[in-house]
């Protein structure tokens, strides 16, 4: 990487933070702190804002990078990352959305306590808010630390802990000062950059090969040394049964996770109504879906024009796939068109990672200030304004996040994301499902289902061999590993449905009739939303 | 029950997400459907004004809210079971199938690669299919149902 590369990528950089941090100034002018503006930017955004906002949220530069990266690497077996991201958006759309936007006011946990005793169950739901977010917060910060002394061609270790400091520190201003307002205005900037970036692209590879999808392919499949195998599925996961599964438990905690993501939740809360909340995960879904389908023209143009060996050479985890793609379309090393190409690549995914990670900090700092300190504050004490709750909290989980981020550096980021979308689908998922459609559901139920779910995957997670007993885990020095898979959905998810199903048939107390009556009258046609 | 699917009707109030703030004209309208429903439940009870828990009971028990949900759930189960199943077939032949799904369809693309852009395709059909149901077959009901609702429950304290 020259000279000329890092000093374009930093003035794109750092355009792109005085970009936000001016919007973040704007729009939280002549602003009143209340909670409906802080956690909800007010309720009236449209639902193309939010529809992009939601997309803005949901593509984390795990999928811009390290889809495409697994795509030049391992062929179609990254492909299956790209179908799994999208088909949960189903799940969402028809179970999760408009019930959940009738239901609740800021959180997760607004819909399961409209129905349960209040205290357990916001304490909970709470609890296992803030784990998937940190843990999803954790995995965007090393990418962040890696991608950026990656880009800026600085290997040394300061640079990459000064970055994850930074990005930490700009996510709590971000959040801090804009709430949700000038968080939803950073995702639609960053969705508009990142489609925009993948879609330029997407139009150069296809260019390239003059629109000929199949010789694409065929040349993807040439370079990559692997042949006509490149094309098909096993290249990563066909090895032995415990990699088998281990795809297969992936797959299941990425479809069934995105519903439980905190911050995907809480997006639904800042449209007027159900419909508008249908109407922008519609809106989603769209550009969700062109999204994926151009990481895998991406992903096979990158194993193709830059060639899978040169992609590994690079990085071993695949993740410059993208801007050696972009150095190479714009004519290669040392030419004009190239380090222009690279440098906004690079900026787009760092855009990519502030607005992602500021999201993940606003819906977490709700769970801590609406769930958790609603509900575990001693009644005694002064009563603090909850939106000076939110604001300390999120400069707590910013400083929590910044600490694990640093300790975590070495860790592969792509196990991280999907061991929070593994917690999410096992600990949210079920007592969101639960209280949205079974009416004798129960504040035991329900406090069983998060813990049920929740402590297994974690647990799981500790004794697998992410943590130790193999060389690339997190100890490799020591071995106490218990657990084959290295994603623990297949187990944990079932698990968390269980606990919930045993928690409802053993309580003692009878099902609240009326309260479920008001829960679904108010999920299906709105009456009394807020 | 297909008046709600007509054209004329569907769009003009619908299509303003602003239309959930409650117009005046609307909102009268609705006041004497809502005192008329608390008169018919206030005469079986002692007490002439129900509580909330009360209203929300009784709209529950409504045809109308029954007609809702049923169409709800009448679309939402079965689908979600059937592209959940899609893709687990998906996942599950991806790994345990290799073979089948490497067999050539033309040129270099293979039974996977359809399955994979297939499984893109039905999301987005799946995706129109259902926001168009949603808002021929159920929209307008809701709605009339929030505004009853909320009328009936106007005022009224925990």
């Amino acid at each position: 990487m020259t000279g000329d590369h890092q000093a374009l990528a930093l003035l794109l950089f750092s355009a792109f933070i005085a970009v936000t941090l001016f919007i973040t100034t704007w729009v939280s002018r002549n602003r009143q702190g209340s909670a409906e503006e802080f956690y909800a930017g007010g309720r009236l955004f449209s639902p193309m804002e939010n529809g992009f906002a939601i997309a803005g949220d949901y593509m984390s530069a795990a999928s811009f990078l390290g889809i495409s990266g697994l795509i030049a690497l391992f062929g179609y077996d990254g492909m299956l990352y790209s179908v799994g991201f999208l088909v949960a958006w189903l799940v969402v759309l028809l179970l999760v959305a408009e019930l959940v936007r009738n239901c609740g006011r800021f959180t997760l946990a607004d819909v399961v306590a409209a129905r349960m005793a209040e205290r357990p169950v916001r304490t909970a739901v709470g609890t296992s808010s803030v784990t998937v977010s940190v843990l999803y917060l954790v995995a965007q910060m090393v990418g962040a630390g890696s991608l950026v002394a990656l880009l800026l061609g600085g290997t040394s270790d300061a640079a990459r802990s000064w970055t994850v400091v930074g990005v930490g520190a700009l996510m709590v201003i971000y959040v801090s000062f804009g709430g949700m307002r000038a968080t939803t205005w950073i995702q639609i900037v960053k969705a508009v950059l990142l489609m925009a970036g993948a879609l330029a692209l997407t139009v150069l590879v296809l260019v390239h090969f003059h629109g000929n999808i199949n010789s694409l392919l065929n040349t993807a499949a040439e370079r990559s040394g692997h042949g006509k195998d490149f094309l098909a599925p096993g290249l990563r996961y066909g090895g032995d049964w415990t990699s088998r599964f281990d795809f297969i438990s992936l797959g299941v905690a990425l479809v069934l996770g995105t519903a439980g993501l905190p911050h995907i939740l809480s997006r639904f809360y800042t449209v007027p109504t159900a419909r508008a909340a249908r109407r922008s995960v519609v809106w989603s879904i769209g550009l969700i879906g062109s999204f994926y389908l151009m990481t895998i023209v991406l992903g096979f143009g990158a194993a193709a024009l830059v060639g899978s060996a040169e992609v590994r050479a690079s990085n071993a985890a695949g993740n410059t796939a993208i801007p050696l793609l972009a150095l190479d379309l714009g004519g290669g090393e040392g030419s004009t068109g190239g380090t222009i190409l690279f440098a906004v690549v690079a900026a787009i995914a760092f855009a990519t990672i502030l607005a992602v990670v500021a999201g993940i900090t606003l819906a977490s700092s709700a769970s801590v200030a609406h769930d958790l300190y609603a509900s575990l504050r001693r009644p005694g004490r002064k009563k603090r304004s909850e939106v000076a709750v939110a604001r300390t909290a999120a400069a707590g989980i910013g400083a929590v996040a910044i600490g694990l981020g640093l300790l975590a550096q070495d860790l592969n980021v792509a196990f991280l994301v999907g061991l929070a979308f593994a917690v999410a689908a096992s600990a949210n998922l079920p007592v969101l499902l639960y209280s949205l459609f079974w009416r004798n559901f129960t504040t035991r139920g329900a406090v069983w289902a998060v813990y049920g779910g929740l402590v297994p995957a974690v647990v799981l997670v500790l004794v697998s061999p992410v943590v130790s007993g193999s060389p690339t885990s997190l100890f490799p020095g020591v071995d106490f590993q218990l657990f084959p898979l290295e994603n623990p959905g297949l187990v944990s998810i079932p698990l968390g449905f269980l606990a919930g199903w045993i928690g409802t048939v053993i309580s003692p107390e009878p099902p609240d009739e009326a309260k479920h009556a008001e829960a679904e009258v108010r999920a299906l046609t709105g009456a009394g939303a807020a | 029950m297909e008046k709600e699917a007509g054209p004329q009707t569907a769009g003009v109030r619908l299509d303003d997400p602003w239309d959930d703030v409650p117009a005046p004209g609307r909102g009268d309208q609705d006041g004497t459907r809502g005192a008329a429903a608390l008169d018919a439940s206030g005469a079986a009870e002692p007490d002439p004004r129900p509580s909330a828990a009360d209203i929300y009971l009784e709209v529950h028990r409504s045809d109308a809210f029954r007609e809702v949900r049923r169409r709800y759930r009448r679309f939402v189960a079965p689908a979600a079971i059937a592209f959940l199943l899609w893709y687990l077939a998906y996942v599950v032949a991806a790994t345990t199938a290799p073979a089948l799904m490497a067999r050539p369809v033309a040129g270099a693309v293979n039974v996977a690669m359809v399955a994979g852009l297939g499984q893109f395709l039905t999301t987005f059909l799946l995706t129109w299919a259902y926001a168009r149901h949603a808002r021929l077959r159920r929209d307008r009901a809701a709605l009339d149902l929030r505004w009853d609702t909320q009328e009936m429950t106007r005022g009224i304290g925990r």
